[in-house]
C-alpha cells in the first residue's frame, strides 16, 4: 500500500521488530544517572554489615554482642536469638530446602551468616563487626562430594538429620538431598549390552561464579506509621520476592513494595533470597528506620549463588558408524550446605535432561544424586538455564569421546546424528518437545565459514612436525538451549506458575506506557519490548515507555532468568499489542463509518480495504478512544496479558573454536572463536550480539580460568578478584557471530530465547579445542579450567614439556 | 576512629569542601557526601576500574585513593564528561556501538577512555585493549566497548562518524 519510499519511512520511525535500535537505557548510564540499590539514600537510612564464620563446619558455642552494641554508632547487632521469635533464623529455598538466616547452632560453609550489625554508616558497621565474638567449636568438614554419603561421613545437617523425604522424595544419608532420574532405564542398559561400541567419561564442571560487577544488596524501609514495606533490591524476580516476603513477615502483599531498580548485571546471581535481605528487613522492621546493606566482592563470591559443580559420568551406545542408540548418565551434584537450588519446583536437576543435545538418540537414562557439603548453596546461575550448561557440556564431550573412538570427524559425528527439519515437534526419549530447529545448514555454514577442511589438513601438519612448540585444537559444538520456562502444568516458582505478562497503556497523544511482569539486568528489555510493541500495534518505539521491577506497578511475572524473558514476557508483549490493535481496529472502523471486517491493520495506520487514502492513523485512533468509541466499546485503550506458554522455546546453535597450547608453558591462545546462533525471529540484532559478547567471554573464563576450589578445612580458595579470573579486554578473544532464522512455532512472533545460549555453548567448545590439541595423543577429556598450570600438567604428563 | 579534616578539591569543575576521616576513601566521599553515584563499586582488591575517575590527569581507582589525598586536587567523573549540555564523543561512541548493557562498568570505562584518548589519541585495537586493561566488564566481552573507543577516536580527529540513528538490518524481514 502506497508507494515503497513511504512504506520504508513509516517502518523506519516505528524502529520495530528486527531493527537494531539504539538502547533507551544507555543516555542514563553513560552520564551517571541510572539508579542501582547503593544509590539510593533515605532519610536515617542506617547501614548492615554481616559477621561471618572463618569456619567450615563448627558449633557456635556462644556469641557476645556487647562491645559491639556498646561501640558508638551502633544501633543493632541481630543474631539467631533475635529472629527465633520471629521463626526468621531459617527461610524456605526456592529447592524447597531451608536455609539458616543467621547461624543457630552451627555454621555449615565458610563465611556463612552470624550476625548482623546495624550502624550509622558502612565504616562504622564494620568496626563494629570486628567487635562480635563468637566462640567456635570446630567439627569434621565434608568437602568432596564423593564422601558425602559414606557412612561416617560428618553429618552436615542436624536440623534434618532424621528426615527421611525431602522436597524431592527419599532421602537415603543425612547428606543426601534427592535422587532425580529420567527416562527408561531397562531398555537403555539393554541398547548399552549390544551395542558395537560403547564409550565411557567421566568429566567435573567445577564451582564457578556468576560474579557481576555489582554485588548483591538492598535497603529495606519499614514504614511504622503507614504499615508498609519497602525494598530496593538487587532482584531478579521482585514480585516473587514480595510474596515470599508477604509469607515470611504476614505482611500482606498490597503492603509490600519490592522495587529492582537499575541492576548491574544478575547473570543468576540475583534470583533468589539471601541472607541479607532478610536481615535488612528484620533490622528495619525493628528499628522503624532504612537499613541498606551491600555485600563486598568476597563476601558475593563465597556466599552467593554458586554455579554448577556437577560431576557427570557419561555413556554413549552407538553402532560402528557412529549412530548413537542410548545415552546413559550419572551425576552427583554437589549443592553446598543448603539446597537453594534456583529451579522450577518440580525439576530439582533443572532441565538436565535436555542432554540428549541434537542428536536424534532413541534411549536415554539420567540419574542426578544431590549432596550437601560444607560449601556455600546455589549450583542454578551463571547462564545457566536451568543446568542446560551441564547438559549441553556432558552430550557435546560425550559426542567428541565417541568420535575419537571410532575415528571419525567430529563434525561428520554431528551430520550423522542430528535430529533433522523434519522431524520438528521432536519428542525425546527423556520427554522434551523440541519445537524447531535446522542443525544441519547451521554446522555447514560455521564449517564454511572457517575452512574446516583446511584446518583439519593445518591440524595433521602440525601433528606430524614432533618439533611443533604450539599445539592446535578445534572444537566443535553443536547445541540445543531449552529456555522460556515455562508451562504451569510443569513449571512453577514456590507454586506460581511460570507465565509472564504485561500490561500497555495507550495515552490519549498516542504514546504509550507498558510494564513487564520480568525485570532487566541490561538485556536492553527497555528497548527492545517497546519494539515488539511498534510492530504488534502500530505505535512508535520512541512514543513507548517500558517499565519493569516495581510490584507496586508493574504486572506480577516470575522474573529474568533461564532466558525465559523473550519467550514469556515477549509473548505476553506481543499478545498484550495484539488487544490494543483489535480494539482500535474496531474504533478505526467506527470512525471511518465502516465495518471492522473492512478495515486492516497497516504498520501504523488502519486502513479500508481496497482504499488506501481512507485511514486513521494509530495515534487518531488513541485520541479518539478518550472520546468518540462505539457503542457498546469500553473508553481508553489499554490492554492486559498474563501468557502461560504452551512449551519451552529450543534456541540452537553451531561454534568452532581453534586454539593453539604452548607445549612447554601450557599457555593458550585462542585464534578463532565463531559462534553461529539461531533463536528464530530476531528482536533487535545489535542486542542480540552484545549478549553473544558477553556470554562467549563468559564461557571463555569458565573453561580457562575460573573456579572456587577448597582446602581440606574447608576454607574457600580464591574468591576475590586477585584470583578469581575475570579476563579483562586483553585476554578476551575477538568474536565473530552469524545467524539463521528458525522460528519457534507455538511463539506469537517466533522468537526463542538466546542470551544463554553463548554460556551454554562456547564453553563445551573450549573444552573440545583443547582437548582436541591432545587428542592424537590419545588424551579424550580435560577437566576445567584449562589454565595454564593444569594445561601444562597434561603436557608434562604426556612428556611433551621436555626439549626434544 | 581518626579526626576530622576537611579537604577541599575540584569536582568537575566546582570547588567542594568535605569533612572526612582520614580512613574514608574517595570513592565513598564522591558517592555518599558529593553525591556522584556515577562512579561504581564493583571489588575491594583494585581490580575492576568501575570507580575511576581523573584525578589531575591521570585515570586513579578511587576506591584505592584516600579522600584526604585529594585536598587541592582536579577530579573529573562521568557526572562532567559531557560539556555544555552536549555528550562527549565517547558517550555517543558507547551508544553508538551498544558499548554498554547493565551501564555498571560504564563510568568507569567512559573516565579511562576520556585519559586514553588524550595520551594516545589514535590507538590500535590492540592499545584499546591494553590500555582499557584495568577496567572488567561483565556483559559486553569488550568488543563493542573497543568499537565505541575507536569510534570517538575518530570523532575527536574530526572524522566522519555514524550519527546515531536506527539501522533497518537486512534481517528485518525475517521479522515480517
Amino acid at each position: 500500500m502506497g508507494n515503497l519510499d513511504t512504506n520504508l519511512d513509516r517502518l523506519a520511525a516505528l524502529e520495530g521488530m528486527g531493527c537494531s535500535r539504539k538502547r533507551r537505557e544507555d543516555p542514563r548510564f553513560i552520564q551517571g544517572k541510572g539508579t542501582y540499590v547503593d544509590d539510593i539514600r533515605m532519610p536515617g537510612m542506617l547501614f548492615g554489615v554481616m559477621v561471618r564464620s572463618p569456619y567450615a563446619h563448627a558449633r557456635v558455642k556462644r556469641i557476645d554482642k556487647s562491645r559491639a552494641l556498646a561501640h558508638p554508632g551502633v544501633h543493632a547487632v541481630l543474631t539467631a536469638d533475635d529472629l527465633k521469635p520471629l521463626k526468621l533464623h531459617w527461610m524456605p529455598t526456592l529447592a524447597g530446602d531451608v536455609q539458616a538466616v543467621l547461624a543457630d547452632e552451627k555454621v555449615c560453609f565458610q563465611n556463612q551468616e552470624v550476625a548482623f550489625v546495624v550502624a550509622d554508616d558502612r565504616y562504622v558497621a564494620a568496626d563494629a563487626a570486628e567487635l562480635v565474638e563468637v566462640e567456635y567449636e570446630e567439627l569434621p568438614v565434608l568437602i568432596d562430594p564423593f564422601a558425602a554419603l559414606a557412612a561416617d561421613a560428618p553429618v552436615i545437617r542436624e536440623d534434618i538429620r532424621d528426615k527421611e523425604t525431602g522436597a524431592h522424595g527419599a532421602r537415603r544419608h543425612p547428606n543426601h538431598i534427592f535422587t532425580w532420574t529420567m527416562g527408561d532405564k531397562d531398555k537403555t542398559d539393554r541398547m548399552f549390552e549390544s551395542a558395537d561400541v560403547t564409550v565411557r567419561q567421566d568429566m567435573s564442571y567445577p564451582r564457578v561464579h556468576p560474579c557481576p560487577l555489582e554485588t548483591c544488596g538492598c535497603v529495606a524501609s519499614f514504614d511504622k506509621v503507614r504499615g508498609d514495606l519497602t525494598v530496593y533490591i538487587t532482584s531478579q524476580a521482585p514480585h516473587v520476592v514480595r510474596t515470599v516476603v508477604g509469607l515470611l513477615s504476614s505482611i500482606p502483599e498490597s503492603k509490600i513494595r519490592i522495587i529492582s531498580p537499575d541492576i548491574g548485571g544478575g547473570f543468576g546471581n540475583k534470583v533468589g533470597v539471601y541472607p541479607g535481605y532478610v536481615t535488612s528487613i528484620v533490622a528495619s522492621i525493628v528499628l522503624g528506620r532504612p537499613v541498606k546493606w551491600i555485600e563486598s566482592r568476597n563476601e558475593n563470591l563465597s556466599t552467593t549463588a554458586f554455579a554448577r559443580d556437577y560431576h557427570m559420568t557419561g555413556e554413549l551406545a552407538a553402532d560402528k558408524d557412529g549412530r548413537i542408540k542410548a545415552l546413559r548418565v550419572n551425576v552427583v551434584a554437589d549443592h553446598g550446605a543448603f539446597d537453594a537450588c534456583a529451579d522450577p519446583t518440580k525439576w530439582p536437576a533443572g532441565m538436565f535432561h535436555v542432554c540428549t543435545g541434537s542428536y536424534a538418540i532413541p534411549n536415554a537414562f539420567v540419574s542426578v544424586d544431590g549432596v550437601y557439603t560444607n560449601k556455600f548453596p546455589g549450583g542454578v546461575a551463571y547462564r545457566c538455564s536451568f543446568r542446560v550448561t551441564e547438559a549441553v557440556y556432558l552430550i557435546e564431550r560425550m559426542v567428541d569421546v565417541l568420535a575419537q573412538k571410532l575415528g571419525i570427524d567430529k563434525a561428520e559425528i554431528r551430520l550423522r546424528n542430528f535430529i533433522h527439519k523434519e522431524q520438528f515437534p521432536y519428542t525425546t526419549p527423556l520427554g522434551l518437545e523440541y519445537d524447531s530447529g535446522d542443525y544441519e545448514p547451521a554446522l555447514r555454514k560455521v564449517l564454511a565459514a572457517v575452512g574446516y577442511d583446511a584446518l583439519r589438513a593445518e591440524q595433521a601438519q602440525r601433528r606430524a612436525d614432533p618439533e611443533a612448540e604450539w599445539l592446535m585444537g578445534i572444537g566443535v559444538v553443536n547445541f540445543t538451549e531449552i529456555v522460556g520456562a515455562g508451562p504451569s502444568k510443569m513449571c512453577d516458582i514456590l507454586g506460581v506458575g511460570m507465565f509472564d505478562s504485561c500490561e500497555i497503556r495507550v495515552h490519549p497523544d498516542g504514546s504509550a506506557i507498558a510494564r513487564m511482569g520480568t525485570i532487566t539486568q541490561g538485556q536492553g528489555h527497555q528497548t527492545t519490548y517497546a519494539q515488539i510493541i511498534a510492530s504488534e500495534a502500530g505505535i512508535p518505539a520512541s512514543q513507548i515507555t517500558v517499565e519493569e521491577g516495581d510490584t507496586s506497578t508493574a504486572p506480577y511475572g516470575l522474573g529474568t532468568y533461564g532466558s525465559r524473558s523473550t519467550p514469556v514476557a515477549g509473548a505476553a508483549v506481543a499478545r498484550a499489542s495484539r488487544k490494543i490493535r483489535e480494539k482500535a481496529r474496531k474504533i478505526a472502523a467506527h470512525l471511518l463509518e465502516a465495518s471492522p471486517d473492512d478495515v486492516e491493520f497497516d504498520l501504523d495506520r488502519f486502513v479500508l480495504k481496497g482504499a488506501p487514502d481512507q485511514f486513521k492513523s494509530v495515534k487518531e485512533v488513541a485520541w479518539a478512544a478518550y472520546n468518540n468509541v462505539p457503542e457498546g466499546l469500553e473508553m481508553g485503550l489499554e490492554a492486559v496479558d498474563y501468557y502461560d506458554p504452551p512449551n519451552f522455546t529450543f534456541p540452537f546453535g553451531a561454534y568452532v573454536c581453534v586454539l593453539d597450547v604452548n607445549r612447554y608453558t601450557g599457555e593458550i591462545r585462542v585464534r578463532r572463536f565463531y559462534a553461529l546462533d539461531d533463536c528464530g525471529t530476531r528482536i533487535n540484532p545489535m542486542i542480540i550480539e552484545g549478549q553473544i559478547h558477553g556470554g562467549l567471554t563468559e564461557g571463555f573464563a569458565v573453561a580457562l580460568g575460573q573456579e572456587l576450589p577448597y582446602d581440606e578445612s574447608g576454607n574457600l580458595l580464591g574468591a576475590t578478584l586477585l584470583d578469581y579470573f575475570v579476563p579483562t579486554a586483553v585476554e578476551t578473544p575477538h568474536w565473530e557471530t552469524d545467524f539463521t532464522v528458525t522460528p519457534s512455532p507455538h511463539h506469537p512472533i517466533g522468537a526463542k530465547g538466546v542470551a544463554e545460549s553463548p554460556h551454554v555453548g562456547s564453553i563445551p567448545c573450549f573444552t573440545s579445542a583443547v582437548v582436541d590439541a591432545f587428542a592424537h595423543l590419545g588424551v579424550t577429556h580435560m577437566n576445567m579450567p584449562h589454565n595454564a598450570y593444569r594445561v601444562w600438567q597434561q603436557c608434562r604428563a604426556l612428556g611433551l614439556t621436555r626439549p626434544a | 576512629m581518626g579526626k576530622k579534616t576537611m579537604v577541599s578539591f575540584a569536582l568537575n569543575g566546582s570547588e567542594v569542601d568535605v569533612v572526612v576521616e582520614p580512613r574514608e576513601l574517595l570513592i565513598h566521599t564522591l558517592r555518599e557526601k558529593c553525591l556522584h553515584t556515577g562512579p561504581h563499586i564493583g571489588c575491594e582488591t583494585s581490580h575492576c576500574g568501575a570507580c575511576t575517575v581523573d584525578f589531575n590527569g591521570m585515570s586513579v581507582k578511587s576506591c584505592t585513593l584516600l579522600t584526604v589525598q585529594a585536598e587541592g586536587a582536579d577530579v573529573k567523573t562521568v557526572e562532567g564528561l559531557a560539556q555544555g549540555g552536549e555528550l562527549h564523543a565517547l558517550q555517543e561512541g558507547f551508544m553508538q556501538e551498544h558499548g554498554l548493557q547493565c551501564g555498571f562498568c560504564t563510568p568507569g570505562m567512559l573516565m579511562r577512555a576520556y585519559r586514553l584518548l588524550q595520551e594516545n589519541p589514535d590507538p590500535t585495537e590492540a592499545e584499546i585493549r591494553y590500555w582499557m586493561a584495568g577496567n572488567l566488564c561483565r556483559c559486553t566481552g569488550y568488543q563493542n566497548i573497543v568499537k565505541a573507543v575507536q569510534y570517538a577516536a575518530r570523532k575527536l580527529r574530526g572524522a566522519a562518524v555514524e550519527s546515531s540513528h536506527p539501522l533497518l538490518e537486512a534481517d528485518a524481514a525475517h521479522a515480517h
